[in-house]
This record gives structure tokens, C-alpha cells and sequence, in this order.
């Protein structure tokens, strides 16, 4: 199946990364996607909601966090918007840098990247930032 | 069922942590630490943790695994690792981890290294 869109708002809380996890699992699953593949995207759709929830969001109840899953012929593509200030991820430190090994935190942008294919970061008109991740079929 | 599910035995003067789960952001990174801790107010300081029923880590968890590691090393202990999922074998390489960790595929010489 392709060219589906399915959006989710869910609440910011450490929870939602689990039900954001399942729901792209299931789309996923629909889109027959290799095993390889969705283990791929699951580490990074799951790193992605931890940021929003935690750095973005900062766990304001007042806040949600948006996840829209695409899919195309081509690739599938999967956003997760906060309402955060927002980051320049240029700056945060390479995690595989001797100096930063033994770091307990600072991983889950590497992640996002090391598992799919494109990832992009933008500050929304209205505030808060949308990270955009791209997996090729 | 919880997320992670920790059994503890001891191989002399080491702990060997038999777990299975996730360890993930929430309860799986915080069942580790939680019993890390109480391993260290214990005096047990050889701790060996056996990794093969943990099919699934995230970023948290290994962050989990670094602090641990730092945090028994601190105090003059050991912290190794047995049994690698593939998958976990292959976060801990990408992250250059495998280069900081002591890893086994033996229980028995997982042990013997201890000494």
C-alpha cells in the first residue's frame, strides 16, 4: 500500500513514545517494509518522540507532539513536530568523539541519522521545530 | 509484565544481572539503574550483566549501560557485559562502544576475567 498519510497528536509524556513506536509499527507493517528497514525506523521514530517530549516539549502538558507518516512509491517519510524553542543540531556534540564516549546521554540524533536515510530539522512559522526523516524503499 | 525483568545471582564475588526486556527511555533505563545502585549501597562490585534476553535498547538505555559503567568503575568495581543480542552488538559498534566495554560471549570466561 502507498501514498498514505496518517497524522497522530499525542500528549507530552514519556508514554507516547511507546504509542507513537506501535503506530508506526503498524504503518510499517502495512507498507511492507523490510525487517531491516523497520527496525531502522522504529530506533529513530522512538528517538525523535524522546526529543520532542523531553528537549522540546520539556513534558508541558500544555504541549503536544505531531507525528505524520507518508508514504510514497519511493520512500516513506515521517515528521514529528514539537512546540519547543527549537535547536541547532549542527551543534551537539559527536557522541563517537573520544571526549564524549562515556557521555550517558547525546545519542539520539546520531541514532536518527545512522538509520535513515535523510533527516532534516526546521523551525515552524508559529514556533517549534519539525524533524523530517526520510527511509528509501 | 515489565518492561525489563532483572534476575540476580551470585558466581562467587561476582553478580551476574540475568536480564530480559527492553531498556528503553522510562521504566527499562530506570529498573537498570535503581538496581545498580543497590548493587553498590551492597558492596558488590563485579558485576556482570547478561544481555541476552534484551532484544530492543534505545539511545537511554544505552546511556544506562555508560552511567552504570562510570558509576561501578567509580567505585573501584567492574562493570562487563555478556551474551550481545546482534542488534545490540551492532548499537554498540556504530556508537564505539564495543571500544570502552568488556564484552563476553562466555559466561565462564566472562567470570575468570573478573579475576
Amino acid at each position: 500500500m502507498t501514498g498514505e498519510t496518517t497524522e497522530l497528536t499525542l500528549p507530552s509524556q514519556i508514554d507516547t513514545v511507546a504509542t507513537a513506536a506501535a503506530a508506526v509499527a503498524e504503518f510499517v507493517g502495512r507498507e511492507g517494509i523490510s525487517d531491516d528497514a523497520a527496525f531502522g525506523i522504529d530506533m529513530a521514530v522512538r528517538e525523535a518522540v524522546t526529543n520532542a517530549v523531553l528537549h522540546g516539549n520539556r513534558q508541558d502538558e500544555g504541549k503536544v507532539v505531531e507525528i505524520i507518516l507518508k508514504s510514497s512509491p519511493d520512500a516513506v517519510e515521517i515528521s514529528v513536530h514539537d512546540q519547543g524553542p527549537g535547536f541547532n543540531p549542527e551543534e551537539v556534540p559527536d557522541p563517537t568523539a573520544q571526549e564524549n564516549l562515556l557521555k550517558a546521554s547525546g545519542r539520539g540524533i546520531f541514532f536518527m541519522r545512522s538509520f535513515m536515510d535523510e533527516v532534516y530539522w526546521s523551525i515552524r512559522p508559529g514556533g517549534g521545530t519539525t524533524v523530517r526523516m526520510l527511509k528509501r524503499r | 509484565m515489565a518492561e525489563l525483568n532483572i534476575n540476580e545471582r551470585q558466581a562467587g564475588d561476582v553478580t551476574v544481572l540475568d536480564m530480559s526486556g527492553k531498556i528503553t527511555i522510562g521504566e527499562g533505563s530506570v529498573a537498570l539503574r535503581t538496581a545498580i545502585r543497590r548493587l553498590l549501597e551492597e558492596g558488590k562490585k563485579r558485576i556482570l550483566l547478561n544481555l541476552a534476553g534484551v532484544g530492543y535498547i534505545d539511545s537511554s538505555g544505552i546511556g544506562e549501560l555508560v552511567s552504570s559503567y562510570t558509576a561501578i568503575g567509580k567505585d573501584g568495581g567492574q562493570l562487563k557485559l555478556l551474551n550481545l543480542t546482534q542488534k545490540l552488538q551492532d548499537l554498540l559498534t556504530i556508537t564505539k562502544l564495543l571500544t570502552v566495554f568488556d564484552v563476553y560471549e562466555s559466561e565462564a570466561e566472562a567470570l575468570n576475567s573478573f579475576k
